[in-house]
């Protein structure tokens, strides 16, 4: 984003990177593949081991509900890439405000239970 | 056609037009524009052999999309840090030498020597409207859009003129204006700069079956319109009949505007630099991206395929 920039993240020796768009923007889609496929194999394999927990935990279900409305916003903007399609304005919008505002929720419940040493499963 | 988005309404809570009515909603209905048989884009031909740069066409752009210009607010509210830079064109409308957020349309002189002899050619340069526009495509903001037939354009009450759109095109065709937009209702000071300029295409008249304004009065009838696969065809012909040259066809994976040329693009001198595109062959700037996009397909069979084998390998063991 422009903004790393403005703010001279992008001349912290080592983070040039940040404003330069085409490897932002692939760096961005690379950390998505891995994210896909971490959470894929984390659920899958949590459903198939024979684990015993009683729950999961408040936050641990809001980070999850976060992270996965982070993916289909993320997804939708991921189609919306491609060469040929078309989105409204209003779609264009809302996804990029809400995949914007998912990171900051998660970013900040992330840091709470951080803090407060919460896990994601009782 | 157009759902804008005011800035009153987006400072009234974005957030509730996030809800999940207009997503669903938007989402059918981009799924099914999809479906729907593929509405041809709409491709110009700029034949530079016949333009006598009279600069009618500019003359019109200026005259049709007047009423889209900023009208900044002054004095501009001071940004943080000094470094960002302030743009303003209010007192250089009347420059038409080069783009400008006033001026979306020039004439570039170019000249080639053809056996030491010079030859001089006057081209009209614009936004190439890209078929997978980066300007679009890569916003952060989600202020830009394409239509279904191919023109791209920057919503100017949702742009806050962080001029990536100008950095990610291979032309560098965007042009910012300080003072105007959506930024001066959030925090002027420390995010935002004004909003970014451009060739539209005249979406307005096209929404209404006229033609581009810098098309419809030219003279010479150096640019023409029309369905992309019939305007390839017709490029390639012009070109054959003067032994030419066409650029834009295949340049950033493929433009909505063909220039043909009796002289090689490559042999064209002329001046370039800020807001004076050149005419390099230029890469498709998207291609990694979507070759990550079709990667992508991929991670959540790779995640399972690797859940999958611990646990057989965990039956195993229990066996
Ligand atoms: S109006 Fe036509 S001939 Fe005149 S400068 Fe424009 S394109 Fe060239
Ligand atoms: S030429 Fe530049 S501004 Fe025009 S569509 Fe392509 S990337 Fe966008
Ligand atoms: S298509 Fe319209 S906006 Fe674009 S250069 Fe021509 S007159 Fe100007």
């Amino acid at each position: 984003m422009p903004i790393f920039k403005r703010y001279y993240i992008a001349d912290i020796p080592g983070l040039g990177w940040l404003g330069k768009f085409y490897v932002t923007h692939a760096m961005h889609y690379i950390f998505a593949i891995i994210l896909i496929a971490f959470c894929v194999y984390l659920v899958l394999d949590f459903a198939l081991s024979k684990k015993k927990i009683s729950g999961i935990t408040v936050s641990g279900f809001v980070k999850a509900c976060i992270i996965l409305g982070l993916m289909v916003s993320g997804a939708l903007m991921v189609i919306k890439n491609l060469p040929g399609v078309y989105f409204s304005y209003t779609m264009i919008y809302v996804m990029n405000l809400s995949h914007l505002g998912l990171c900051m929720a998660l970013l900040a419940v992330s840091f709470y239970t951080l803090v407060t040493k919460r896990g994601w499963v009782k | 056609m157009t759902s804008k988005i005011s800035r009153r309404v987006f400072l009234k809570g974005s957030f509730t037009a996030a809800g999940s009515v207009v997503v669903s909603s938007s989402v059918v209905e981009a799924v099914s524009s999809l479906a729907k048989e593929e509405i041809e884009s709409l491709v110009t031909i700029i034949d530079i052999s016949k333009c006598i740069g009279c600069g009618e066409c500019v003359i019109a752009c200026r005259e049709s999309n007047a009423v889209k210009y900023p009208q900044p607010e002054k004095p501009f509210p001071k940004m943080f840090p000094e470094r960002v830079p302030i743009q303003d064109w209010s007192d250089k409308k009347d420059v038409t030498n080069r783009l400008t957020p006033y001026n979306w349309l020039f004439i570039q002189p170019a000249f080639v020597m053809v056996n030491g002899e010079k030859q001089e050619f006057t081209i009209p340069r614009r936004c190439m409207h890209c078929e997978n526009p980066p300007c679009v495509k890569l916003c952060p903001w989600g202020a830009a859009k394409q239509e279904p037939n191919g023109l791209s354009r920057i919503d100017a009450d949702l742009c806050m003129g962080g001029s990536k759109c100008k950095k990610v095109c291979p032309w560098d065709v965007p042009q910012r204006q300080t003072g105007v937009g959506l930024y001066l209702d959030i925090l002027p000071a420390l995010a935002g700069n004004g909003v970014m300029y451009k060739c539209d295409r005249c979406y307005q008249k096209l929404a209404k079956g006229q033609t581009p304004a810098c098309i419809e009065n030219c003279p010479e009838d150096v640019q023409i319109i029309g369905p992309r696969s019939k305007m390839i065809e017709h490029a390639h012909l012009l070109a054959g009949q003067i032994n030419g040259y066409v650029y834009g066809e295949t340049e950033n994976g493929g433009t909505n505007t063909i220039y043909v040329s009796p002289v090689p693009f490559d042999q064209l001198i002329f001046e370039t630099g800020k807001g004076k595109p050149p005419m390099k062959r230029v890469d498709d700037m998207m291609a990694d991206g979507n070759n990550l996009a079709r990667a992508m397909l991929i991670a959540p069979i790779a995640g399972a395929v690797a859940a999958f084998s611990k646990f057989y390998k965990r039956i195993k063991e229990d066996d």
